[in-house]
């Protein structure tokens, strides 16, 4: 949370916004969990493509 | 024999040429007419525009691969088209510039049978004051990463600002260089890649990143932003942006029309109609898009480009170009073919085509300047239309005039699309996007415009993996090797 203390200010545009936690910003480079989601997101992906080519 | 003669050799002209080739095989030919001799991966430009690749690492020679396939290559820039013929022919015919090849600056007539657009954008550096040169290059107040030179010559000044930050505070303005800009999403990888790169330098604490746009709101993307199913909401991409915006420390002026750039320095103009100036040590900032130029003329000489261009110079097609105001607009505007509507022999694909509006809802300040992001044309719906470009001519050949034309509307074709923010095997980040379709369309999804079971995003190193495959994944099916039509656009 060392960002949000450094970066966000009280009424400032950005007080307004979604901040993540030290726990989803873990999430975002560990490494089993990212396997995981590389599987889900290629084949959220293929299913768009596939759509997209006719 | 017919001939098909396709202007550029970027993602949708190279897409359309390989593969009507393939289909057509050496019964038919296949010419390409691009200036450039290198092929670019250019989504991969921002991460050679912070030192992490290298202007080789992004692009390959094209003559080579043309010579592989069996497609002439004319190392040429495409000046006028002559649907009618000229004087001697009614055979239509381009006429084209060498720019290499060894035979820079002869000029020839190429005759078509069919022909596609392809020629991409304008860096319409110009049309911002200070932003180019005043000869149509970038000019040297800022820096830009549209061309993988471009981003050679970023990626140079950046270390400069880099060092010079070991030891004093440093500015560093990044976004979009005119009210009418595209491609916000150049500008959102760098700026990130940029921030992700100073932290692993330890400058971090000595910059202020700035990001600067036209959007009326982040996130907007050019695409009037996009809803995504999370936490049992459907959230918008503003929340997402305006989040990671705020966890990397970078604030953001929106609804921006920059005006004018000096050295140091660019004047910009807000939708409320303020005018301001912000002070920078390193800028990038994104130019505006327009038609290459292309001129047409009648057999008898006559200047007949308004009967084939927009006036923004981009080709028209089979797009409803009288919609009129925002709230007329119909997913059904958008083109499905990308056949002209008077020479049913000519196509335009990729960004070359002409959109019939906007797909962001038009905005203006009070002293009437209209400050909206414009369509983006790129990276998958501009594959996905080559191809369907070219599987329209190749059946015009084969069949005759009375062939099905294939379709590929973008309001009916979704966008798989992922952003970078920062480079790292193991630390890196990218924002995985997928948007269907790219095209709100408010009478099938009313509300939001778009399905949300196919509409999602999230961040992670996951994204990041995806962007590093999908890297090596199309230069290698840009140089057809082996298993090169698996790979889908």
């Amino acid at each position: 949370m060392k960002e949000i203390e450094k970066y966000v200010k009280p009424y400032d545009a950005n007080f307004t916004t979604m901040i993540p936690t030290g726990f989803v910003k873990y999430m975002r480079t560990c490494v089993i969990w990212q396997i995981i989601r590389f599987i889900m997101i290629n084949i959220k992906m293929l299913i768009v493509v596939r759509k997209s080519h006719g | 024999m017919a001939r098909l003669v396709v202007m550029g050799g970027g993602v949708s002209g190279h897409t359309a040429a390989t593969f009507a080739k393939k289909w057509l095989g050496n019964d038919h030919e296949v010419v390409v007419v691009t200036p450039n001799s290198l092929w670019n991966w250019i989504p991969s430009n921002i991460w050679v525009g912070v030192g992490e690749m290298t202007k080789e690492d992004v692009t390959f020679p094209l003559a080579p691969v043309y010579a592989k396939a069996g497609i002439d290559y004319r190392q040429a820039k495409a000046v006028s088209i002559h649907p009618n013929g000229g004087t001697n022919s009614d055979k239509p015919y381009i006429t084209i510039q060498y720019t290499g090849q060894g035979k820079e600056g002869q000029t020839e007539e190429v005759a078509y049978d069919y022909l596609v657009n392809a020629t991409g954008p304008k860096l319409n550096f110009d049309a911002t004051p200070g932003l180019g040169d005043g000869n149509g290059q970038l000019g040297s107040n800022t820096v830009s990463v549209c061309t993988a030179d471009h981003a050679v010559h970023a990626n140079e000044e950046l270390q400069k600002i880099f060092d010079k930050a070991k030891t004093q505070k440093q500015k560093i303005l990044v976004g979009t260089g005119h009210g009418m800009c595209t491609c916000q999403g150049a500008a959102f990888e760098y700026i990130f890649n940029i921030e992700h790169e100073a932290r692993k330098a330890g400058v971090r604490d000595n910059l202020d990143i700035q990001w600067i746009s036209n959007e009326s709101f982040l996130g907007d993307f050019g695409i009037g932003g996009l809803h995504m199913k999370r936490g049992g909401y459907a959230a918008s991409s503003r929340l997402f942006a305006e989040s990671l915006y705020s966890e990397r420390g970078i604030p953001w002026i929106i609804g921006a029309h920059v005006n004018k750039v000096e050295a140091g320095k660019a004047h910009y103009e807000l939708l409320d109609g303020s005018m301001n100036e912000i002070e920078f040590d390193f800028a990038m900032l994104i130019p505006p898009f327009a038609g290459v130029g292309l001129k047409a003329y009648d057999k008898d000489g006559s200047d007949m480009t308004d009967q084939i261009f927009a006036p923004n110079g981009f080709m028209k097609v089979d797009a409803n170009y009288a919609a009129g105001a925002y709230e007329n607009w119909k997913a059904s505007d958008w083109p499905r073919t990308y056949q002209n509507p008077i020479y049913k022999n000519m196509f335009a694909c990729g960004i070359a085509f002409a959109p019939p509006h906007l797909i962001s809802k038009p905005m203006s300040s009070p002293n009437g300047t209209p400050i909206n992001p414009t369509p983006p044309r790129t990276g998958m719906p501009s594959g996905i239309i080559g191809k369907t470009v070219a599987h329209s001519i190749c059946d015009l050949i084969k069949e005759g005039p009375n062939a099905h034309l294939h379709e590929a509307s973008m309001a009916e074709m979704g966008a798989a699309c992922v952003a970078s923010a920062g480079k790292g095997l193991l630390d890196g980040t990218a924002a995985a996007l997928t948007v269907y379709p790219v095209v709100p369309d408010f009478e099938k999804y009313p509300g939001l415009g778009r399905d949300l079971d196919y509409t999602f995003g999230e961040i992670g190193l996951a994204g990041h993996w995806i962007k590093h495959i999908l890297h090596h994944m199309f230069i290698y099916k840009a140089k057809l090797n082996p298993g090169w039509t698996l790979i889908p656009e």
